[in-house]
C-alpha cells in the first residue's frame, strides 16, 4: 500500500519559510491569505498485513525518524 | 588525554578538528567511522560540523542512528565527554542527548561569518578556561541554527545554568540584530544537565591560529584539555 | 527495475528531421557517413551530435586556443586533461580548472549553478587532487530587471547548497550587473585542489583487457543532450526546456569525492574521468583517446534510475556525482570494496580493447560502433569567419568635451559606491563557508584570496577577473586587461602568478562579428600572459551566449593562481593604522572610456578602454611585489572599476574594523571626473610607514615604476582635495548595504 505523509512545524514553532511565502502572496495581490504553514511530504511504498499494522509501522516510523517531536507534528493517510 | 572525531557520511570538518587539536594543541587524535563500534579510551568525543547523510531529511537526523551512536549515547552516560560542533551539534540535539532543536535560520539564508558569542556558565569541562561573561570571536557557517526548545525547557535550561554560549554583539550585549539566525535567547550552544555533553553552532576549530583570523576557538578545547588534567579532583567524571 | 530488451527498442529510423534536430549540417553528416561507410544508425547519431557539438568538439575555437601560451617551467599539464597541475615545490601541484554553466543556470539558478560547482569539483579530484578553494564568476542582467533577483538569489544559493555541502570553501569570485546579461547569464565556476605530485591520475584508458567501472550515482533521463543545448542560441523554446537540466546531489558528490581519494592511494586504478557533458559518452571515448585504444560497453549493466531507458539515453545521460574508472585488471574486488565503505555502487560497464573503436552493445546486440578518433581528435574543425563590425567605430567614439563634469564629484562617489558593481558582495559571499578545510587567510572581498598549504610555508592566492565591457569597447585590449587586472590583484596580496584557467563566454560563432571578437580576446590574452609570463594550463569556451539574436558583451573571465613563498607576508587592501603614508604606484591619465563611471553618471557604455604598456603593468606590478618581500607595505589596493576615487574609498571601509579615514591630493592635472573616476591601468595604491619610503622609491626607481605620494591615512573623512570630502561611515553604509536594499526593493 502507498502511504502519504505530512510533517509539519508545531504551532508556535517559527516558520520562517511559511512566512516567506505568505509575504510572496500577499505581494501579488492574495490579500485573503491569513497564514502559511510549510511542511514535508513523504511518499512511501508498503507492504503491510493489514491497514491497522500498516499505521502502527508508519507511527513508529515518525516518531523515531521521520518528525522531529520537538519541533514537528505528523499525519499520514493510507492509500490501499 | 585522547580526542576521537567521528567521520560521518557528509561530515565536512573533521579535518579541521583533527588539525586543530594536533597542530595547535598537540593532542592525540583518532577518527572514528561511524559504521564501526565505538571503542579504545577516549576522553572527548568530537561530532563534527559538515552535512551528514547531506542533511536531506532534517539535519543531524539521519546520523543519530548510525551505528556509532549507541557507543557514543553510552559513552555520555557514564560521564565520557561529548563535543558537538554545528550539525554535531544537530546530532546530539536529535539523539536526544542535549535538549531543543536547531531549524531552519530566519533569514532563510546560508550564513558564514564571523560573529560574537558570550561565555555565560564556566562550571563546565568546555568552559572552564575561560571567564564568565567573556568574549569569543568565532565563525559560524550554517543553514539551520536557529535554537528552539519550548517553554517548559527552556526554563529548565534556565535553572540548570545549561545556556553556555549567547550570541552577543562586539560590546557583549544581546541584541536581535547580533543573533545571526533568530536563536531563541540568543542561544549559541547548551549543555545537558550533567554538563558533560556539549552542543554549539559556532565552529571553534576554524579559530585556531592567528593567520585564520583569531584564536578564540582554543579556548572550548583547552577547557576541555584542562578539565581532563584535574579530573580527579572534580565532579563530573565519577 | 524494468529494463528493455534488444527487442523492445528498434532503434527509430534515422531522417532528414532527425539529423537536423540534432544539429548536424548537411556537410557534417555526409561526413559521418564517409567515416563509418554507411549511415548511422539512431544512437550512434546522437554520439556524433554530443561529440561533435561546440561544447565538446571546441570545433570553432579550437584554431584560436592555440595560440595561447600552455607551457612553463612549473607546468605540469596543460590544457587537454580534466584540469591543469602547476608545480609548487614541497612535492605538491595544484589542479585547478574554470568551467562555465551559463544556460543550465538560466533555465533553473539553483540546479544549474549547483550542478556547475558539482561538475568542476569532478574534474579536479578525479585527477587525484583534493579541492581546497572555489571561486565563482557570474553576470546577471541590470540589478532592476525583473528575473535579476530571482536569478542571483538562485545562483547564489545553488553555489552555496552545493559547495558549502561538499566542504569546499568558496574563497572568492566576481559578479557584475548589466544589461547585456539580461536574458542570457554567466555562471562560472573555478576550482583549485591540491595533489602529491607523484600521485596524479589522468583519464587515459590504457592497457588492453582492463576493466571499466561506473561509480557513483545512477543513471537517469537527466541532462539529455545538454551539451547540445549549451551549443545553442538562446529562445523562448528553451525556457520550455526545463527538463534537460540536472539535478545535484552533493552528498553523493562528497561520498564520490572521499572514494575517489581513498581509492587512490591503493594501486587499482589506472584512468579515471567526471562523467560531465556528453556522460557516458564523452568520458569513455575521450580516455580511449589519450589512452590510443578502444573501448567496449556493455550498456546493460548501467545502473539505472528510471525504467525503459533507451541505449541512446543511457550513453548521452548527463546525471550528475558519476565517474568512469579504468582500474587494472583483477583489481575489480578491491574497487568495489573501496566504494561499499562509502554506500556506493561500482559496477564494471566494460573494457580496453585495442581496435580504436567505440562500441556499446546492449542485450548483446552491437548499438553503437564509432571510431574513437572520429568522435575526438577527427571531429570538424572550423576557421569561421571573422570580420570587424562597421559599427564598432561607432561604439568606439566618445567626445569627452560632451560629457559634463557633474558639479558634485562627492555625490557621484556615493553613486558609484552605491552602484551594484562597486558595492560591497557581501550578501553573496556570507551564503558561502569559507572557513571550512581552515586554510582561509584572506576571505571574500579582497582583490585575491589567499588560502594557506598546510604543512609548508606557503601560500596560494586566487582571483578571478574579467569585464566584458572592456571587451565589447576593444576584444583585443579587453582581452590584456583581464589578464593584467588578474595578475595584478595577486601582485596586492603579494603573489607571484603561477598559471590561468579561462571561460571565455560570446555569442553565436556563427557570427563574423562574435567570431572576430574572440579572435581579439584570444590574442589579446595571449599577448598578456606572454609578457607577464602567465600560462594558460586549462580552460573552456561557451558560444552561443544570445538571446533571439542578440550576443552577450564578449567575456572571457580569467582565473588566475599565484604563489606566496611566505603566506605569513600577505598583505590586504585596507589601510591599517592612522599617520601612514599612501603611495600610488603607476599613472594616471585622462581617460573615461568604458568605465564604470561613465555608465553609472552617464548611462555610457562607450570610448575605448584604459589604454595598457605591458612594460608599465610589469614594473608596478614587480614593485609591488618587491615591497611586500620586504615586508613594508601596510596595504595594496588594485585600482579598476570607478578608478582612484573608489579604490580609495575601498582602502577606508572594507577592512574588517572600524573605517579609517585619509587625505589625499594626487597632482595630476586633468578634469576632476577623470582624477577621480578614470580607470587608467596599472596603479595600485599602496600604505606604509613613512620611514620605509625611500626604500619604497628605490624599489620602484630599479623597476622603472612611477610612484607618487597622495596623502596620509588618519580621520574619520576621505579627502581627495579639493573635490571630495566626506565621512567614511556614510561611504561604508552607502557600500555594505547597497546589494542587500537593490535586491530587497526588487521583490
Amino acid at each position: 500500500m502507498r502511504v502519504k505523509i505530512f510533517v509539519y512545524l508545531k504551532d508556535g514553532v517559527l516558520d520562517p519559510q511559511g512566512k516567506a511565502v505568505e509575504r510572496s502572496l500577499h505581494a501579488l495581490g492574495y490579500k485573503e491569505v491569513q497564514d502559511v504553514r510549510m511542511g514535508k511530504y513523504l511518499e512511501v511504498e508498503l507492504d503491510a498485513p493489514s491497514r491497522q499494522a500498516a499505521e502502527e509501522r508508519i507511527r513508529e516510523m515518525c516518531d523515531k525518524l521521520l518528525a522531529n517531536p520537538v519541533i514537528e507534528d505528523y499525519r499520514f493517510e493510507i492509500e490501499e | 588525554m585522547r580526542w576521537g572525531v567521528i567521520v560521518f557520511p557528509g561530515s565536512c570538518d573533521e579535518q579541521d578538528v583533527y588539525d586543530c587539536l594536533k597542530n595547535n594543541l598537540r593532542q592525540k587524535v583518532d577518527f572514528l567511522w561511524h559504521k564501526d563500534p565505538l571503542a579504545g579510551k577516549f576522553d572527548c568525543i568530537v561530532l563534527p560540523g559538515g552535512f551528514s547523510y547531506g542533511d536531506y531529511l532534517r539535519s543531524g537526523a539521519m546520523a543519530r542512528f548510525s551505528p556509532i551512536m549507541k557507543g557514543v549515547v553510552e559513552f555520555a552516560q557514564k560521564g565520557g565527554l561529548v563535543l558537538g560542533i554545528c550539525n554535531g551539534f544537530q546530532i546530539l540535539c536529535e539523539a536526544g542527548l542535549l535538549p531543543g532543536a536547531l531549524t531552519r535560520n530566519a533569514s532563510l539564508q546560508f550564513i558564514c561569518r564571523r560573529v560574537f558569542v558570550r561565555l555565560e556558565e564556566t562550571d563546565t569541562p568546555f568552559t572552564c578556561a575561560g571567564k564568565k561573561g567573556q568574549l569569543l570571536k568565532l565563525p559560524i557557517k550554517h543553514g539551520e541554527g536557529c535554537y528552539y526548545a519550548d517553554p517548559t525547557t527552556l526554563e529548565r535550561l534556565h535553572k540548570n545554568r545549561q545556556i553556555l554560549v549567547r550570541y552577543v554583539d562586539a560590546k557583549g550585549r544581546t541584541t536581535p540584530a547580533a543573533d545571526p539566525n533568530g536563536s531563541l535567547d540568543h542561544i549559541a550552544g547548551v549543555c545537558n544537565e550533567g554538563r558533560n555533553v556539549f552542543g554549539l553552532m559556532p565552529h571553534p576549530e576554524d579559530a585556531g591560529e592567528k593567520i585564520l583570523g583569531g584564536e578564540d576557538g582554543l579556548k572550548i578545547f583547552s577547557s576541555v584539555i584542562e578539565a581532563c588534567d584535574k579530573r580527579g579532583k572534580r565532579a563530573w567524571l565519577d | 527495475m524494468a529494463r528493455l530488451s534488444a527487442k523492445q527498442f528498434p532503434q527509430p529510423p534515422v531522417s532528414a528531421d532527425t539529423i537536423a534536430s540534432h544539429g548536424f549540417s548537411e556537410e557534417e553528416y555526409r561526413r559521418i557517413v564517409q567515416i563509418l561507410e554507411r549511415e548511422p544508425n539512431f544512437t550512434e547519431l546522437g554520439v556524433f551530435s554530443v561529440m561533435w557539438s561546440e561544447h565538446c568538439s571546441y570545433k570553432s575555437s579550437k584554431v584560436h586556443l592555440k595560440l595561447l601560451p600552455t607551457d612553463g617551467p612549473a607546468v605540469l599539464q596543460g590544457p587537454g586533461e580534466n584540469a591543469g597541475i602547476v608545480d609548487i615545490g614541497n612535492g605538491l601541484a595544484v589542479v585547478f580548472k574554470m568551467e562555465s554553466h551559463n544556460h543550465p543556470s538560466f533555465i533553473e539558478p539553483y540546479q544549474g549553478a549547483a550542478t556547475g560547482v558539482g561538475g568542476i569539483l569532478r574534474d579536479i579530484f578525479t585527477m587525484g587532487a583534493r579541492p581546497i578553494a572555489s571561486l565563482n564568476s557570474l553576470r546577471f542582467g541590470a540589478i532592476d530587471h525583473p528575473r535579476t533577483p530571482y536569478l542571483l538569489s538562485g545562483v547564489v544559493a545553488g553555489i552555496g547548497g552545493y559547495g558549502n555541502c561538499v566542504g569546499v570553501p568558496t574563497v572568492g569570485g566576481e559578479l557584475f550587473f548589466d544589461e547585456s546579461y539580461n536574458a542570457n547569464i554567466l555562471v562560472n565556476a573555478f576550482t583549485l585542489g591540491i595533489a602529491e605530485k607523484k600521485r596524479i591520475f589522468t583519464g587515459k584508458a590504457k592497457g588492453v583487457g582492463n576493466p571499466l567501472i561506473y561509480v557513483g550515482a545512477k543513471t537517469g533521463r537527466d541532462g539529455i543532450h545538454g551539451a547540445t543545448m549549451a551549443s545553442e542560441a538562446f529562445s523562448e523554446e528553451s525556457e520550455k526546456r526545463r527538463p534537460t537540466v540536472q539535478v545535484g546531489d552533493p552528498f553523493t558528490e562528497k561520498l564520490l569525492l572521499e572514494a575517489c581519494l581513498e581509492l587512490m592511494k591503493g594501486d587499482c586504478l589506472v584512468g579515471i574521468q567526471d562523467m560531465g557533458a556528453a556522460g557516458l559518452t564523452s568520458s569513455a571515448a575521450e580516455m580511449a583517446a589519450r589512452g590510443g585504444t578502444g573501448v567496449e560497453l556493455d550498456l546493460s549493466r548501467v545502473p539505472l534510475r528510471e525504467r525503459g531507458m533507451t541505449p541512446y539515453e543511457m550513453l548521452l545521460s548527463e546525471s550528475q556525482e558519476r565517474m568512469l574508472l579504468v582500474a587494472k585488471k583483477g583489481k575489480e574486488e578491491q574497487v568495489k570494496r573501496v566504494f561499499e565503505r562509502w554506500d556506493l555502487d561500482a559496477v564494471v560497464v566494460g573494457k580496453v580493447t585495442r581496435d580504436r573503436l567505440f562500441r556499446a552493445f546492449f542485450d548483446g546486440a552491437e548499438v553503437v560502433r564509432i571510431p574513437v578518433a572520429a568522435l575526438t581528435s577527427e571531429a570538424p574543425v572550423y576557421t569561421r569567419p571573422a570580420e570587424r563590425p562597421q559599427s564598432q567605430d561607432d561604439v568606439q567614439r566618445l567626445d569627452l568635451e560632451k560629457i559634463e563634469e557633474p558639479a558634485d564629484l562627492g555625490a557621484a562617489l556615493k553613486r558609484l559606491l552605491d552602484s551594484p558593481n562597486v558595492a560591497s558582495k557581501e550578501w553573496v559571499f556570507r551564503q558561502y563557508d569559507h572557513f571550512v578545510r581552515s586554510n582561509t587567510v584572506v576571505a571574500p572581498g579582497a582583490d585575491a584570496a589567499v588560502i594557506r598549504i598546510k604543512g609548508t610555508e606557503k601560500g596560494l592566492a586566487l582571483t578571478v577577473d574579467g569585464n566584458g565591457r572592456y571587451c565589447y569597447l576593444d576584444p583585443y585590449v579587453g582581452g590584456i586587461l583581464a589578464v593584467a587586472e588578474a595578475a595584478r590583484n595577486l601582485a596586492c596580496v603579494g603573489a607571484r602568478p603561477i598559471g590561468l584557467s579561462d571561460c571565455l563566454n560570446f555569442g553565436s560563432p556563427e557570427r563574423p562579428d562574435v567570431m572576430w571578437q574572440f579572435s581579439q580576446v584570444v590574442q589579446g590574452m595571449r599577448d598578456g600572459c606572454i609578457a607577464l609570463g602567465v600560462p594558460v594550463v586549462s580552460g573552456n569556451v561557451s558560444f552561443y551566449n544570445e538571446t533571439d539574436g542578440v550576443p552577450i558583451y564578449p567575456t572571457p573571465t580569467v582565473a588566475m593562481v599565484g604563489l606566496l613563498p611566505q603566506v605569513a607576508r600577505h598583505v590586504t587592501p585596507w589601510f591599517k593604522s592612522p599617520g601612514d603614508i599612501v603611495v600610488l604606484l603607476g599613472r594616471s591619465r585622462e581617460e573615461l572610456g568604458g568605465s564604470e563611471y561613465l555608465k553609472v553618471i552617464h548611462g555610457l557604455a562607450k570610448g575605448t578602454p584604459p589604454w595598457i604598456d605591458l612594460r608599465l603593468e610589469r614594473a608596478v606590478q614587480h614593485s609591488c611585489l618587491k615591497a611586500i618581500d620586504k615586508g613594508i607595505l601596510h596595504s595594496a589596493h588594485d585600482l579598476s572599476e570607478g578608478g582612484l576615487g573608489v579604490a580609495l574609498a575601498e582602502c577606508c571601509i572594507s577592512g574588517p574594523e572600524k573605517p579609517l579615514g585619509a587625505r589625499v591630493e594626487p597632482r595630476e592635472m586633468m578634469r576632476g571626473d577623470a582624477r577621480l573616476f578614470g580607470e587608467s591601468q596599472s596603479r595600485i595604491i599602496v600604505s606604509l610607514k613613512e620611514k620605509d619610503l625611500n626604500r619604497l622609491r628605490e624599489i620602484a626607481e630599479k623597476e622603472g615604476a612611477p610612484m607618487q605620494v597622495i596623502g596620509e591615512v588618519g580621520g574619520s573623512r576621505l579627502v581627495v582635495h579639493p573635490l571630495i570630502r566626506l565621512p567614511v561611515d556614510e561611504l561604508k553604509s552607502i557600500w555594505s548595504s547597497s546589494l542587500e536594499r537593490r535586491l530587497r526593493d526588487a521583490r
